[in-house]
């Protein structure tokens, strides 16, 4: 992580939009911004979400990632944490939930049978939420510990911090 | 598809969908409210959004396989689970457990209902917004996880109770660590107390509301925790005492209205029998075999079997500390065929390696007699019993689960009744379903 260097003036950013050295540094800024305050939506299913709630709890706290708000309105997270298995019957709600979320948004499956099904290679579960919904991190475990999940987090904010960010929000029209 | 709440409501009624990605119904269950104002007019509960098609893998695996199925019936108590389907699987094979894993699996079924508890109440606490006592709770579940992980090498699915005793022995500091684990759940349990017993909101939120009656318990088919909180005095630990529980001092706490408030209460008094029972264990338990000195790496050992004379003996521990050989008369039952053989045999000696094949191979590992069998023991959430159907092959024919959470869950339609929509969570949060055991 460098430094961050302060945006001196927002209305010579809106004329150099496409490109030039300040857009990178705005990139760089946003994503700074952007992976300290992710509101996460909970989908929690099965067992995992046993470890979620350690994880979530004051002794593990991963609050101290900014991962600390639990929305309960996709509408309003920009991070999904599938947590347990999805069956045939819940995936239909899991993929209404996703398609409820505004971009930009992020996904992480947390637990063996979010990632592949499991140790449940049968009839009733999907085979990894992948086959739905896109997934950024994958967390593997039967269920993870809540190291893992932290890990899993510091993962996704890196990637934040390094993907190209997402700025229809801001669109110049000139 | 039109339901039969859709079909039976009136037409003024407002229709409500309450799950199954609502934070309160743990992500597994449905209820759809018809609602007069705010107060529920009628209501029908969907479940099976967590069907992972336990019952029908289990007749695809070995009896020594399927262990770790279990583990995540009831995951918030997976030890309870182990020791209640390898009791079943020993009764019908006539194995006797060592009193020394006995007591190991009364020690730690007790962890778990405990932490089982704490989890429940944590649950439907945080739902009516108290979430200081959430976090309490949890912290209090995260020390006797500790423990747990200490002995078993695993925080929630452990597999640990095998079929003839356990997987290994105690660790050394046991006894330090399930103190402190105590201590904490102690001062936990007594802050709750003075946070939650006398709190008005508490009080207006839980009492009276969902009141369960004797009779309506009985026949819905209630047990565990929410059946005694309506006064019925059935614990499956005292009616048909299994293990060592007879020879242990303790009472069933009991309910008097059968209300959200009585559900929170019995589980508050049952942790601390549940602890006093894990202490009087403790003091009761007979002398493990004491630990050899000095240990030996796995790739020497191998090494040194290579040149073994005939009256030396190798010792390994390529497994958890405190699983050699010379422990397993304490921990696993000497009948032949029910358990792994020792490492130290299979990778040493030839008759040991055939034996680990026979037991491993398909069509020769464990093969109870023809027949059927149902046992059950006290769950986290009332009797969890196992029926299995053996035509005497290595895998079972058939294998059912009584989970307690569906006959709860069943009686929830008339539970929330005329109550408020408010009162549907609190209510839904003391049934602690836990969709592992509900939907299997």
């Amino acid at each position: 992580m460098g430094k961050i260097r302060p945006i001196q003036k927002y209305s010579y950013y809106q004329k150099t939009a496409h490109g030039g050295f300040i857009a990178t540094k705005l990139n760089y800024a946003i994503g700074w911004g952007r992976k300290f305050s992710i509101f996460h939506y909970p989908f929690i299913t099965a067992c995992c979400g046993m470890e979620y709630m350690s994880a979530a709890c004051a002794h593990w706290d991963f609050d101290r990632f900014g991962v600390g708000m639990t929305t309960f309105s996709p509408r309003q997270s920009d991070l999904l944490f599938v947590v347990g298995t999805i069956s045939h019957k819940e995936a239909p709600v899991l993929k209404t939930v996703y398609d409820q979320m505004v971009e930009p948004n992020w996904v992480i499956a947390c637990g063996a049978c979010a990632v592949s099904g499991g140790i449940y290679d049968n009839y009733a579960v999907v085979q990894g939420i992948d086959r739905i919904i896109p997934v950024d991190v994958y967390i593997p475990g039967c269920p993870p510990r809540p190291e893992t999940i932290l890990n899993a987090l510091l993962k996704l904010q890196d990637k934040i911090q390094k993907q190209k960010q997402d700025l229809r929000w801001n669109i110049v029209k000139e | 598809m039109t339901t039969r709440l859709q079909k039976e409501a009136r037409k003024e009624s407002l229709m409500i969908n309450m799950g199954p990605s609502h934070p309160a119904m743990h992500g597994t269950i449905r209820i759809m409210l018809e609602l007069d104002g705010e107060k529920v007019r009628n209501s029908e509960v969907e479940v099976g959004y967590l069907h992972r098609g336990f019952e029908k893998t289990c007749e695809n695996k070995t009896y020594f396989n399927l262990l770790p199925y279990t583990d995540r019936l009831n995951y918030v108590s997976p030890l309870i689970n182990n020791v209640g389907y390898v009791m079943t699987l020993e009764k019908l094979m006539d194995v006797t457990v060592p009193e020394r894993a006995q007591y190991i699996r009364v020690i730690m079924s007790e962890l778990s209902r405990i932490s089982d508890h704490l989890t429940a109440l944590a649950a439907m606490t945080m739902e009516c917004g108290a979430f200081t006592v959430f976090l309490y709770y949890i912290k209090a579940r995260e020390e006797i996880w500790k423990v747990i992980e200490k002995t078993t090498g695993a925080r929630m699915t452990t597999s640990y109770i095998r079929i003839g005793g356990v997987r290994c022995d105690l660790h050394p500091d046991f006894k330090k660590d399930v103190d402190r684990a105590m201590k904490v759940t102690r001062d936990v349990l007594k802050d709750v107390k003075g946070l939650l017993d006398k709190n008005k909101i508490w009080i207006d939120r839980t009492r009276d509301v969902a009141v369960v009656s004797p009779d309506m318990a009985v026949n819905y088919g209630f047990t565990g925790p929410c059946l005694r909180a309506s006064g019925v005095k059935y614990d499956v630990r005292k009616a048909r005492p299994y293990l060592i529980y007879d020879k242990l001092d303790w009472v069933v706490p009991l309910g008097e209205n059968g209300d959200n408030f009585d559900r929170y209460m019995v589980r508050m008094k049952e942790m601390e029998q549940s602890l006093r029972m894990v202490e009087q264990c403790i003091e009761q338990i007979p002398e493990a075999v004491p630990e050899a000195k000095g240990e030996i790496n796995p790739h020497e050992a191998i090494k040194a079997a290579r040149t073994q004379k005939p009256d030396e003996e190798i010792r390994l521990s390529p497994n958890l500390k405190g699983s050699e050989k010379e422990k397993y008369p304490t921990i696993l039952s000497d009948k032949y065929g029910v358990k792994v053989p020792p490492k130290e045999d299979t990778y040493t000696t030839m008759e040991g390696l055939i034996q680990h094949f026979k037991f491993f191979m398909k069509g020769h590992g464990i093969r109870p007699p023809k027949g059927e069998v149902y046992f059950s023991v006290e769950g986290g959430s009332g009797e969890l019993g196992y029926y299995i159907v053996s035509d005497g092959s290595d895998r079972p024919y058939r294998l059912h689960l009584r989970g307690p959470c569906f006959h709860i869950v069943s009686a929830l339609e008339e539970m929330i009744k005329g109550h408020y929509i408010a009162d549907v969570i609190p209510t839904f949060g003391s049934t602690n379903m836990i969709g592992g055991e509900l939907d299997r």
